[in-house]
């Protein structure tokens, strides 16, 4: 399988008044296409940041320092450098080619608007040339219409519009028609646009399997329960087809009945569209059900990365193992690893997991281990193996 | 059209609100009609300019010729303040209005960009404000020299920065908000950002604290005019009105309340006027909540 997005060398550094925090060390990882990459690993251990990284978007006082994101477009056959774009066009990208799914439905949607208001506009933004061609189809079937006569007035108008739903087709950012969809009153003239992305709209929350989506699409998300907000945000970020869903731990607020229907949408998304994803979770159990294969972060490193059996069946790193044995089991004592997570400002010397390890040798603490291959698509960072 | 609706119950709703709303509605009707209540004489130019009947200094009680008296001076109390009214709203709205541009604006770009830029701009407020209000108004009235508008730009100089304020602390909530994240994470600019995701979800508090507080602006305005740092002479104002009676609210021994009219009439006039945008302002405040249900 091709790569979609390849990572090399990524460091993301925090400046604080207390130090440096290296949240991301030298990250190499891919993500193919059409498969769903899971990362696990504790809080803190850059899984979070990796996703914001992606799309340029690390917070302040965070810096991407050095490394390279290249991003292999599937649709224009083209290869993009993330990290060397000027920002207008990485504006381009989110929400179109890679967009993002966040923890907190309640939060990630904006009280004041209704549903359809906010996934009508990733589509105004980015799809305005597919709006205003829609549109202007309907105008002139409007104008060819025989029965135009009770139109009377009317007429000038449409000819008009679709006049200007013809620029925006060939010029999709063009100043005017969007300086006159900023003018209350006058936007209604436009109204068109809005109106096909609002059937766009209802057809995208069809999709997510929301029932009686017409309705939902007039309702405010306090109207909504978790679930269909989870929904509801995922069809945003489905909304312009992109080729890489990052989904940032998507099911951790919600009820278990209601994370497995997650599970079960994303795995048919990603069926139906053929989207890749980047699925990022601390739960192993759901990364088991979803992913195709899974790559274990642990202080901002890469410990192992393998296919879903393999990293479950034959972990190798002893941090991929000993997560693997902290996972609560009926009748059985539950494990937990000895220490704390590894200090992000003074971070240990070598393999950052040294300090926990049963089996670490005097070679752990003096070098980092490097990510190498040992077996068929299973690669660790290990002195043991 | 169902929003309009909902703010008309909303307002209809609580009895207090509605008295607010047709206070005020009341002193608009009397603002847009002043030249048919109040007509101006014939040969008189400026409309603004309270007619006078003689120069004796002793106020007059109401007559037939002056329904509500006239004040000291003999301008006529009625005249005055019917088109005062007109003064009043319109201190009171561009004030705002103006400070409400400039709060956003200063306040948004503090809020939402930060570093520096916040560190300026809140410095520059916090310069202003620690200055007392009245006395930083008065003084910048003095040096520009007394006039409406000199009132009007010196209130406008001492509000912005509470208003910078509040858009900022506002902001600066928001700015962390998931929603403005998604946003930007579905490639939205910083301006669409500002303008679609943040500036909606900090409007309302501004707009609330704006509705309340043209009350507090015509008292500041009035308190200006009382001093002798307003409209010129004899301009239709009802601070200059209650300035005109400050020598006679008291009456002469054994009649204390001779000369109440030239003192109520105006003073009931701006307590009316401020208590109808208190009023009033409550009243946004419930409509303007995001949270209430709306069906």
């Amino acid at each position: 399988m091709k790569d979609l997005i390849r990572i090399r060398d990524l460091s993301v550094r925090f400046y604080t008044y207390e130090g440096v925090v290296h949240a991301i060390d030298d990250l190499d990882l891919e993500i193919r296409q059409g498969e769903t990459l899971g990362i696990v690993g504790e809080t803190g251990s850059g899984k979070s940041m990796t996703a914001l990284a992606i799309l340029r978007l690390v917070p302040s006082p965070g810096k991407i320092e050095s490394g390279s994101i290249t991003f292999f477009d599937k649709d224009s056959g083209s290869e993009v450098e993330l990290l060397k774009l000027r920002e207008d066009r990485m504006r381009a990208i989110r929400g179109n080619k890679i967009s993002m799914v966040f923890q907190e439905p309640g939060a990630a949607l904006n009280p004041v608007y209704t549903i359809g208001n906010q996934i009508s506009e990733v589509l105004l933004l980015h799809r305005r040339r597919e709006l205003a061609r829609a549109a202007k189809q309907r105008v002139d079937s409007l104008l060819s219409d025989g029965n135009a006569r009770a139109a009377g007035l009317r007429r000038p108008l449409w000819r008009w519009q679709s006049r200007v739903y013809d620029k925006i087709a060939e010029q999709p950012h063009a100043i005017e028609p969007r300086l006159l969809s900023h003018v209350p009153l006058l936007r209604r003239l436009l109204g068109r646009l809005t109106h096909e992305a609002g059937l766009l709209t209802v057809n995208m929350l069809k999709d997510v399997e929301i029932p009686d989506p017409v309705r939902v699409a007039a309702d405010y998300p306090h109207e909504l329960s978790g679930g269909m907000k989870q929904r509801a945000v995922i069809a945003m970020a489905l909304a312009c087809s992109p080729e890489l869903l990052i989904a940032d731990e998507p099911t951790t607020s919600l009820d278990v009945t209601i994370q497995a229907q997650m599970l079960e949408l994303f795995r048919r998304i990603k069926a139906d569209k053929g989207a890749s994803v980047l699925f990022i979770t601390h739960n192993l159990g759901v990364a088991a059900e979803v992913c195709d294969r899974v790559a274990v972060m642990y202080a901002g490193r890469l410990c192992e990365v393998a296919g879903v059996e393999d990293m479950f069946l034959h972990p190798l790193h002893p941090y991929t193992r000993a997560l693997l044995d902290a996972v609560p089991m009926p009748g059985k004592e539950l494990q937990t690893i000895p220490g704390a997570l590894a200090d992000a400002l003074n971070p240990p010397p070598g393999c950052r997991f040294h300090p926990r390890c049963s089996s670490a040798t005097p070679m752990c603490e003096q070098e980092r281990p490097k990510l190498k291959e040992v077996g068929k698509d299973h690669m660790v960072a290990c002195y043991l193996h | 059209m169902s929003d309009w609706k909902f703010m008309g119950r909303q307002l209809v709703k609580n009895p207090l609100s509605l008295i607010g709303l047709v206070l005020i509605t009341i002193f608009v009707i009397v603002a847009i009609f002043a030249p048919l209540i109040a007509p101006t004489p014939i040969g008189h130019r400026d409309p603004y300019l309270i007619p006078r009947d003689g120069y004796s200094v002793t106020p007059q009680p109401p007559s037939e010729e002056h329904v509500f008296g006239t004040t000291e001076g003999q301008y006529d109390i009625f005249y005055g303040v019917i088109w005062g009214t007109r003064s009043a709203f319109r201190v009171a709205l561009v004030v705002m209005a103006i400070t409400i541009l400039i709060g956003i604006v200063l306040g948004s770009l503090a809020g939402y960009f930060g570093g520096i830029i916040d560190e300026v701009i809140m410095r520059i407020t916090d310069i202003f404000l620690a200055f007392p209000a009245l006395i930083l108004a008065m003084a910048i009235v003095a040096a520009i020299g007394p006039s409406l508008t000199s009132v009007m730009i010196a209130l406008t100089i001492v509000w912005w920065p509470a208003y910078a304020r509040l858009v900022r602390g506002d902001i600066l909530a928001l700015r962390e908000e998931d929603y403005v994240e998604a946003s930007r994470g579905l490639g939205a600019s910083s301006a669409r950002v500002i303008m679609r995701h943040v500036l909606p979800n900090s409007i309302y508090p501004t707009l609330i604290m704006a509705s309340l507080d043209i009350g507090a602006v015509v008292l500041s305005a009035a308190a200006l005019s009382f001093l002798g740092l307003g409209s010129p002479e004899g301009y239709a104002d009802w601070g200059q009105m209650t300035q005109f009676a400050r020598n006679w609210m008291v009456g002469p021994p054994g009649d204390p309340f001779k000369y109440w009219y030239a003192v109520i009439t105006p003073g009931a006039f701006i307590l009316f006027f401020v208590l109808g945008w208190n009023l009033l302002g409550d009243a946004f405040r419930d409509i303007f909540d995001p949270k209430l249900a709306r069906r």
